[in-house]
C-alpha cells in the first residue's frame, strides 16, 4: 500500500507536468552562456525572455504560452548539437540561435538532417545572428530562417557608403578567424576593389575567436600600417578589447563595423573619443526616429535594463506569431510554410519580406555612428552620454544580394 | 618597419613580464614543495575578482594589498588541511587534489560572479599615457605592471638565495628530517610558501584583470601556457622563468606582427594548382598560428632540452 502511495505521488505531478507542457511553447535559445561570448548571449537570452513575456502577456501564440529554455553552447558547434538533442528531448520543436556562424551551419545541418529522419518530429530553426552568406547560399536548408541580414547585404550597404566617402585612402581589414570573419574579409576586398579600386587595403588580418586577451600587437600592426579606415567584423570581448587596445595606444582611425554597439564597445569608443568616428550597420538602432521603436526602446529598458541590441529578434518572434496564426497551427511544418514570401511591418519601419528562395530576411538596413547626442536623440548607450546617430539609411530594395540557393523543399 | 620593431619589442616585454608575474608563484612553489600546483591559474582569478571586489568597496591601492593577503590565506589552509594530508600518499594525490580545486574555485566564482566580463576599471590615477613612441601611446598602467614584475623577480631572488629564510626553505624540501630536528617547523616552512606563492598568483590576478578581461574562463585560458613558461624555463628554477615568459612574450608579438607566409616565403614553388588543402596550408601567415607558436616551443625545448633553460632535472 505504501509503495503504491509512493509510486502515485511521483508519478502524480509528471502526469501534471505532462498535460502544462501540452500547453507551453517551448522555445530552444542555445547561445553562449560562458566564457568569451557570454555578455552577448545573456543579452540576447534576456531579450527572448522579455519578448516571450510580451507575447504571453497577450495571450501568447494561438493560446499556447511560450517559455524560452535557455541552453550554453559555449560558442562551440559540437556543444551546440548535443545542447540541441537536449532540447529536442525535451519536446522542443523551435530552436533559435545566433552567436558564431560556424555554429549556425552546424545547427542548420543538424536541424535538416533531424527532420529528414523524423517525419512527424520537425524542427525549425530561427537565426537570429549568424550572418554567415553561405546558410542562405551554398548551405541553405528549408528548415533554417535566418532575421538578421547576412553579411555580404551588409558589406554591399557599407561599402556603398565607404564609397562616397573620399577621405578613405587606406584600409585595414581585421576580422576572427573563421567563416563569418573570413567571409567579411572576402566581400570587402572584393566589394571595395570593384567600386573604388582606388582605396588600398593594407592590412589583412586574421586572429582567433574570442581567445585574445590584449589586442595591442595588433594595434601596433594597424598603426604602422598608416591605415586611415579599419574594417571589422568583430564582435564580443574581440570588439570591445580590440578597441580598449586601440584607445591605450591613441590610435585614431575610423572604424566601419558590424557590431561596435554590443558589450563594452560603446564604453571603449567614448574613452578613444571617437566622436563620430565609428560606425555601425545593423536593421535598426535606438535612435532610429521612428516613433513606434523609440517607444518600444524605452519600455525595453526599462524593463530590462539594457539597449535594445536585437531588434531582428523582435521581428523573429512577431513574425512567427503572425506565421502561426496564419497557419492557424504551431505544427513547425505549416509554420515554415507560411512564413515563406511572409511580408512584415518591421520594428523600425518599412516593409521587409521572408525571401522563399532561400529564407533570408530582407529589410532596411541603417547606417549610424557613435558620438555626441542631439535634442531628438534621447537614448545613450552604457551610461555613456554618447549614442548612435543616423548616417544613412538603405530602403529594403536597395539592401538585396541575389542567392545561389537551390533549395531541397520537403 | 623600425616602428613596428620598437614597438611590438615594448608589447612583448610588457607581455611577457605579465606571465612571469603569474609564473613567479607557480615555480616558487614547484621549486620548494615539488608540488604543480594547477589550481594556480585559478588563485590567479580569484586574486582578480577579489581585487575587482575590493576596489569596489574600498578602492584600488587597498585590494592591491588585502587580495594577495585573502589568497594567501586561502592557499595556506589548501596547504594545511589538503595538500598536507595528501603529501603522504605522492605527487599524484597532490597533482589530482590541485586540479580538482580549479574546477572547484572556477564554478565557485561563476556561481558568485556570472560568466560574462567584469567592468574592472584601471585606477583614476594610472589612467593617463606614460609616454609616446612613433605616436604610439604607452600606458602608465603597464609600465606600474612592469614595474611590479621586476621588485617581484628581485625581491623573490634575493629572499631565496641570500636570506636564512631561503635556505631553511630550500632545505626543508630535500632534508625536511634534519631541518626538522634543528628546531624548525616544516610543515609551517611549507604552508607558507604555499601561501605566498598563492598570494603572489593573486597579486598578478589583481593587476592583471583591469589590463585584459576578468571573468570566470580567466583561469582556463591562462593556465596552458603558465606552464610552458615553467617548463621552458626549466621546473624550478626563477631566472628560467624570467627568461622565458620575456622569450614567449616575445615570440608571440613579433609572431602576431609577422605577415610572412609559406608561400611569400617559397613564391616560384606556389603549389596553388595542387590540391586545396595543401595551398591553405601554404598560404597561412604566421599571424594566424601566432597563438599556437609557445607551445611548439614547449614541443621543441622537451625534445632538445628536456630539462628545459635552466632547470637542473629532468
Amino acid at each position: 500500500m505504501r509503495k503504491l502511495t509512493l509510486a502515485i505521488a511521483v508519478i502524480a505531478p509528471m502526469l501534471g507536468h505532462a498535460a502544462s507542457a501540452e500547453d507551453t511553447l517551448k522555445i530552444g535559445y542555445i547561445d553562449p552562456l560562458s566564457g568569451g561570448g557570454a555578455s552577448v548571449g545573456e543579452g540576447g537570452l534576456k531579450t527572448f525572455q522579455y519578448l516571450a513575456d510580451e507575447l504571453n502577456a497577450k495571450g501568447g501564440i494561438l493560446g499556447h504560452k511560450i517559455e524560452i529554455l535557455p541552453l550554453d553552447n559555449k560558442t562551440n558547434p559540437q556543444e551546440s548539437l548535443v545542447q540541441a538533442q537536449k532540447a529536442i528531448d525535451a519536446g522542443v520543436h523551435y530552436i533559435t540561435q545566433g552567436n558564431g556562424s560556424s555554429v549556425g551551419a552546424a545547427l542548420s545541418d543538424f536541424v535538416t538532417k533531424n527532420n529528414s529522419r523524423n517525419p512527424g518530429k520537425e524542427v525549425l530553426y530561427f537565426n537570429y545572428a549568424a550572418v554567415d552568406p553561405s546558410l542562405t547560399n551554398e548551405k541553405c536548408s528549408y528548415w533554417h530562417f535566418r532575421w538578421d541580414a547576412s553579411s555580404d547585404i551588409k558589406m554591399e550597404a557599407l561599402t556603398n557608403y565607404m564609397k562616397d566617402t573620399a577621405s578613405i585612402k587606406k584600409v585595414y581589414l581585421i576580422n576572427q578567424d573563421y567563416s563569418f570573419g573570413q567571409s567579411v574579409r572576402t566581400d570587402a576586398r572584393k566589394m571595395l576593389g570593384a567600386k573604388r579600386s582606388d582605396i588600398q587595403i593594407v592590412g589583412d588580418e586574421l586572429h582567433p575567436l574570442l581567445k585574445v586577451t590584449d589586442f595591442s600587437p595588433y594595434i601596433a600592426k594597424i598603426k604602422a600600417s598608416g591605415a586611415d579606415s579599419v574594417v571589422t567584423g568583430n564582435w564580443g570581448q574581440d570588439f570591445a578589447l580590440l578597441l580598449k587596445a586601440a584607445a591605450d595606444a591613441g590610435l585614431k582611425v575610423n572604424w566601419y563595423t558590424y557590431y561596435a554597439g554590443g558589450a563594452g564597445g560603446p564604453t571603449a569608443i567614448k574613452q578613444t573619443g571617437l566622436d563620430g568616428q565609428v560606425f555601425q550597420i545593423t536593421e535598426g538602432f535606438a535612435n532610429s526616429g521612428n516613433k513606434g521603436a523609440m517607444d518600444y526602446e524605452k519600455a525595453f529598458r526599462a524593463k530590462v535594463n539594457l539597449s535594445l541590441w536585437y531588434p531582428r529578434a523582435v521581428n523573429e518572434m512577431r513574425m512567427f506569431k503572425a506565421a502561426a496564426e496564419k497557419a492557424n497551427s504551431i505544427d513547425p511544418v505549416k509554420v515554415a510554410a507560411a512564413l515563406e514570401d511572409l511580408k512584415f511591418e518591421v520594428l523600425d519601419g518599412g516593409q521587409g519580406i521572408m525571401r522563399k528562395d532561400d529564407h533570408q530576411f530582407l529589410q532596411p538596413i541603417y547606417i549610424s555612428s557613435f558620438g555626441k547626442l542631439t535634442e531628438s536623440e534621447p537614448f545613450d548607450e552604457e551610461s555613456t552620454g554618447w549614442g548612435w546617430h543616423l548616417v544613412s539609411r538603405i530602403d529594403t530594395p536597395q539592401a538585396m544580394v541575389s542567392t545561389t540557393c537551390k533549395m531541397a523543399r520537403p | 618597419m623600425l616602428e613596428l620593431i620598437v614597438i611590438s619589442t615594448l608589447n612583448g616585454v610588457l607581455f611577457g613580464m605579465l606571465l612571469f608575474l603569474l609564473s613567479s608563484g607557480l615555480t616558487v612553489i614547484f621549486s620548494m614543495m615539488g608540488v604543480l600546483n594547477f589550481a594556480h591559474a585559478s588563485f590567479y582569478m580569484l586574486g582578480a575578482f577579489f581585487g575587482f571586489q575590493l576596489t569596489k568597496w574600498i578602492g584600488f591601492w587597498p585590494a592591491l594589498v588585502l587580495a594577495p593577503l585573502l589568497v594567501g590565506a586561502i592557499g595556506m589552509a589548501v596547504e594545511r588541511y589538503g595538500l598536507r594530508n595528501t603529501h603522504k600518499h605522492g605527487h599524484v594525490a597532490e597533482l589530482l587534489l590541485t586540479f580538482g580545486l580549479a574546477f572547484a574555485i572556477e564554478e565557485i566564482v561563476s556561481m558568485i560572479w556570472g560568466k560574462s566580463p567584469l567592468d574592472y576599471r584601471v585606477p583614476a590615477l594610472l589612467d593617463f599615457p606614460a609616454f609616446t613612441i612613433f605616436s604610439t601611446n604607452y600606458p602608465a598602467y603597464k609600465i606600474f605592471m612592469l614595474a611590479v614584475s621586476v621588485i617581484i623577480f628581485v625581491v623573490l631572488l634575493i629572499v631565496l638565495k641570500r636570506t636564512r629564510v631561503g635556505l631553511i626553505v630550500q632545505a626543508a624540501l630535500t632534508h625536511p628530517h634534519m631541518v626538522g630536528h634543528l628546531g624548525h617547523n616544516v610543515g609551517r616552512v611549507f604552508m607558507a610558501v604555499f601561501g605566498v606563492g598563492s598570494a603572489l598568483a593573486a597579486l598578478a590576478g589583481v593587476i592583471a584583470g583591469p589590463a585584459l578581461v576578468t571573468q570566470s574562463d580567466m583561469a582556463a585560458s591562462l593556465g596552458p601556457i603558465l606552464f610552458v613558461v615553467i617548463v621552458f624555463g626549466g621546473l624550478g628554477s626563477l631566472p628560467g622563468a624570467f627568461i622565458a615568459s620575456l622569450v614567449i612574450g616575445l615570440v608571440q608579438t613579433f609572431a602576431v606582427a609577422l605577415d610572412g607566409s609559406l608561400a611569400s616565403a617559397f613564391g616560384p614553388l606556389d603549389p596553388s594548382a595542387g590540391p586545396s588543402v595543401l595551398t591553405d596550408i601554404w598560404n597561412v601567415t604566421i599571424a594566424q598560428v601566432a597563438p599556437i607558436v609557445p607551445y611548439l616551443l614547449l614541443v621543441i625545448i622537451l625534445i632538445v632540452r628536456p630539462m628545459g633553460l635552466m632547470g637542473t632535472r629532468e
